[in-house]
C-alpha cells in the first residue's frame, strides 16, 4: 500500500498541484491584467478607467466575475445547444492548455515535452474552432459572418506565426522550450531576428483577434461578432479564453525573443533576482505594449487585414528563414 | 520511452483540469442565476426587428481558397520543423534539398499572388 | 506499464467509437466535430508509441487546418441530408467491396511486418532507427527525410504545388466590376495630377 502511494500517488498529487497552482495563477493575473488592459487604455485617452470597486478599482474584475455568474443564460431558439455551450468550453480549455508547457524559471514547467513549442503551435491552431462554433452555433447572421471572418483571419496569420518559429528553430536546434530560453544565454533573440520579432507581435496580434485586428468583433462593425449571442458566463469563459491566450501570446514572445527567466546580463545585482520575476516582468512589458497598441493603433479594414497577412508577412517571413539559414550554415553557426 | 510518456501524463491532468473548472463556470450561471426565457429573449440579435433571412448565407468560396492555402503552407512549416532541428547533422546536402522545396513552393505562391487568389475583394 | 496500457484501451476505443459516430450522425456538422475527437485520439495514440512529432503535426494540420477547411464547407452549404440520405441502399454493395479491399490491404501490411521482425531484412530496418532515449523523435525524423528520401521529398512539395494550382484553377471567380486598390499607383500620384489651382474672381464659380 505504501509503495502504491510512493509511486503513484505521490507524484500525481504533486502534477495535480502544480497544475491547479499554474491555472489559478494564471486566473488571478488575468484577472488584474483585464483591469490593467482598461486602465491603460483610460490612461491613454486621459480618462481614469474603473476606480469604483475596491481601492483603484482593483476588485473590478471580480465584481464583473460575479456579476456574470449570477445573469441569465440565454440559448436564442434555433441554436444548436450542444454546440453554443461546447464552443466557449473549448476556447477556455485551449487557452489553458497552452500553459501547460511554459517553463517560468529554471525547472520550474508543468510538463517538459520535448515538442514544447510544436505543442503551443498545435493550441493555438485549435483556437480556430471556439471561434467558428461559437458562430455558427448562435443561428444569427452577425454572429457567423463575424465568427468565418474571425477565423479566416486567425488562419491566415498561423502561417508567418509557423515561419517567425522556425527562424528562432534554427538557431536553437531543439523544440523544447526549456532549450529555447537557454540558447539565449549569450544574446536574446529578439536581437540578431529583430524583424521576426515584430512580426511575431503582429502577427500575435492578429491571432488573438485583439486591437487593430479586432474588426470581426468590433462594436461598430458586426455588433459583437461570434459573441453576440452569448451571454453570462458562456461570454465569460469566451472573455477568459480570449484574454489567457493573448497572455500565453505575450509569454511565447518573452520565451522566443527575450530570453525567458534569463536576466540581461548575467553579473551580480541582476543574478539576485530570481528567474520567475524576469519572466513575470518581461512577460508585463509585452503585455503593456499589447494593451498600448489597443489604444492608439486605428482599426485595420478586413480587406487590409488579409493583404497584409498573406502578401507582407508571409514572404517577408519565409525570405527571412532561408537568409538565416544560409547564414547559420555558411558561417557554420548551425547548433549541435 | 517510460521518460517520454511520462512528460506527457502532467498535460493529460492539466487539460483534466481545465475542463472541470470551464464546466463548473459555466454551470455556476444555471444554478446561481434564474431562468425565465420569453420570446423576445430568445430571438436572433437585428438591431431591433425580426430576422428576416435564414442565417446561412450563400457560399462563399473565398473562405475556402483562404482555407487551402492555410493547409499548403502548413504543411510547408510542418516540413521545416525537423529541418530546422536537424540542420546540424544533413549539412549542405540537406540544406539545399529543402531549399529546393521551399523554390517550388515559392513558385506556386507566385502563381498564386499574380492570379490574383490572395486578393479580398 | 498499467497506466498506459489504461490509456491505449480508452483512445483506440474513442477513436473507433467517434469514427462510427462520424458516419451516423445526422447533422453535418456533428460529423466533422466527432472526425475531430478522432483525430485527437490518434494524435494520443501516436504519443503512446513515441511518436511526439508526428502526434503534434497530425492535430496542428488535420485539426487545425483540414478539418477546419471541411468545417468551413458544411457549415455555408445548405445540405439537404434528407435527400442525401436516400441513395444509401443502393452503394451499400460498393461500400462492402472497398471496405473488403482496405482490410485485405490491412492483413498484407500487417503480416508483412510481423513476417519481416524475424529475417533479416526486417531487422536491419527497424535497426536504422536510433533509440528514441538518444535522439528525439523529430531529429531522427529530420535526419532521414532530407537526406535519404530526399526525392519523395521534392515529390510531395510538387503534390503541394499541383493541390496550390489546382484549387485556384477550381475556384478563383473573378468578380466583374469589383474595384481593388492599386495601392502603388495610390503612392506615386504626383501633385500635378491631382491639384489645380484656379484664379477665381470674387463671386463668379468656377
Amino acid at each position: 500500500m505504501a509503495e502504491l502511494w510512493w509511486d503513484y500517488g505521490w507524484p500525481l498529487t504533486i502534477m495535480v498541484g502544480q497544475s491547479l497552482l499554474v491555472i489559478v495563477g494564471v486566473l488571478v493575473a488575468l484577472a488584474f491584467l483585464l483591469l490593467a488592459d482598461r486602465k491603460i487604455w483610460a490612461a491613454v485617452q486621459l480618462r481614469r478607467g474603473p476606480n469604483v470597486v475596491g481601492p483603484f478599482g482593483l476588485w473590478q474584475s471580480f465584481a464583473d466575475f460575479f456579476k456574470f455568474a449570477l445573469k441569465e443564460v440565454i440559448i436564442p431558439d434555433g441554436a444548436n445547444k450542444g454546440v453554443f455551450l461546447l464552443a466557449p468550453l473549448l476556447t477556455f480549455v485551449l487557452a489553458f492548455m497552452g500553459w501547460a508547457v511554459i517553463p517560468f524559471a529554471e525547472g520550474w514547467v508543468v510538463a517538459d515535452i520535448n515538442v514544447g513549442i510544436l505543442y503551443v503551435f498545435a493550441v493555438s491552431s485549435l483556437g480556430v474552432y471556439g471561434v467558428v462554433m461559437g458562430g455558427w452555433a448562435s443561428n444569427s447572421k452577425y454572429p457567423f459572418l463575424g465568427g468565418l471572418r474571425s477565423a479566416a483571419q486567425m488562419v491566415s496569420y498561423e502561417v508567418s506565426i509557423g515561419f517567425v518559429i522556425i527562424t528562432v528553430l534554427l538557431c536553437v536546434g531543439s523544440l523544447n522550450l526549456s532549450d529555447i530560453v537557454r540558447a539565449q544565454e549569450n544574446i536574446w533573440f529578439f536581437i540578431p531576428l529583430f524583424p521576426m520579432f515584430v512580426i511575431f507581435f503582429i502577427s500575435a496580434l492578429a491571432e488573438t483577434n485583439r486591437p487593430p485586428f479586432d474588426l470581426p468583433e468590433a462594436e461598430s462593425e458586426l455588433v459583437a461578432g461570434y459573441q453576440t449571442e452569448y451571454s453570462s458566463t458562456p461570454f465569460l469563459l469566451f472573455m477568459i479564453g480570449e484574454y489567457a491566450n493573448i497572455v500565453l501570446m505575450c509569454a511565447m514572445i518573452v520565451i522566443l525573443f527575450l530570453g525567458g527567466w534569463l536576466p540581461p546580463f548575467d553579473i551580480a545585482p541582476f543574478n539576485w533576482i530570481p528567474g520567475i520575476f524576469w519572466f513575470v516582468g518581461k512577460m508585463l512589458l509585452i503585455f503593456f505594449m499589447f494593451a498600448m497598441v489597443k489604444a492608439f493603433v486605428p482599426r485595420y479594414r478586413y480587406d487590409q487585414l488579409m493583404r497584409l497577412g498573406w502578401k507582407v508577412f508571409l514572404p517577408f517571413s519565409l525570405v527571412w528563414v532561408v537568409v538565416t539559414a544560409g547564414a547559420l550554415v555558411a558561417f557554420d553557426w548551425v547548433p549541435a | 520511452m517510460d521518460a517520454l510518456l511520462l512528460e506527457y501524463l502532467p498535460v493529460l491532468i492539466f487539460v483534466g483540469l481545465a475542463l472541470v473548472i470551464g464546466i463548473a463556470l459555466m454551470l455556476a450561471a444555471f444554478v446561481l442565476a434564474e431562468n425565465r426565457p420569453d420570446p423576445e429573449k430568445l430571438s436572433a440579435y437585428e438591431c431591433g426587428f425580426e430576422a428576416f433571412d435564414d442565417a446561412r448565407k450563400k457560399f462563399d468560396v473565398r473562405f475556402y481558397l483562404v482555407a487551402i492555402l492555410f493547409i499548403i503552407f502548413d504543411l510547408e512549416v510542418a516540413f521545416l520543423f525537423p529541418w530546422a532541428v536537424a540542420l546540424g547533422d544533413i549539412g549542405l546536402y540537406g540544406f539545399w534539398s529543402m531549399m529546393i522545396f521551399l523554390g517550388i513552393l515559392t513558385i506556386g505562391f507566385v502563381y498564386e499572388w499574380k492570379k490574383g487568389a490572395l486578393e479580398w475583394e | 506499464m498499467i497506466v498506459q496500457a489504461l490509456a491505449f484501451y480508452l483512445f483506440a476505443a474513442v477513436t473507433v467509437a467517434a469514427a462510427f459516430m462520424v458516419i451516423v450522425a445526422r447533422n453535418p456538422v456533428h460529423s466533422v466535430l466527432f472526425l475531430i475527437l478522432t483525430f485527437f485520439n490518434a494524435a494520443g495514440l501516436f504519443v503512446l508509441i513515441g511518436a511526439e512529432f508526428l502526434a503534434m503535426i497530425l492535430v496542428v494540420v488535420y485539426v487545425g487546418a483540414v478539418a477546419v477547411l471541411f468545417l468551413f464547407v458544411v457549415m455555408m452549404l445548405d445540405i439537404d441530408f434528407v435527400e442525401l440520405r436516400q441513395g444509401f441502399l443502393q452503394y451499400v454493395p460498393i461500400g462492402a467491396v472497398i471496405g473488403l479491399i482496405l482490410v485485405a490491404e490491412l492483413i498484407l501490411v500487417i503480416g508483412a511486418n510481423s513476417a519481416g521482425d524475424a529475417s533479416a531484412a526486417g531487422s536491419a530496418l527497424s535497426s536504422s532507427f536510433p533509440p528514441v532515449s538518444e535522439v528525439s523523435n523529430t531529429d531522427a525524423l529530420g535526419r532521414l527525410i532530407y537526406t535519404e528520401y530526399a526525392y519523395l521529398f521534392e515529390a510531395a512539395g510538387m503534390v503541394l504545388l499541383v493541390a496550390m494550382i489546382g484549387a485556384i484553377v477550381l475556384t478563383l471567380r473573378q468578380r466583374p466590376g469589383v474595384r481593388k486598390q492599386n495601392i502603388s499607383a495610390q503612392v506615386s500620384r504626383r501633385r500635378e495630377d491631382g491639384v489645380e489651382l484656379r484664379d477665381v474672381k470674387p463671386g463668379q464659380g468656377i
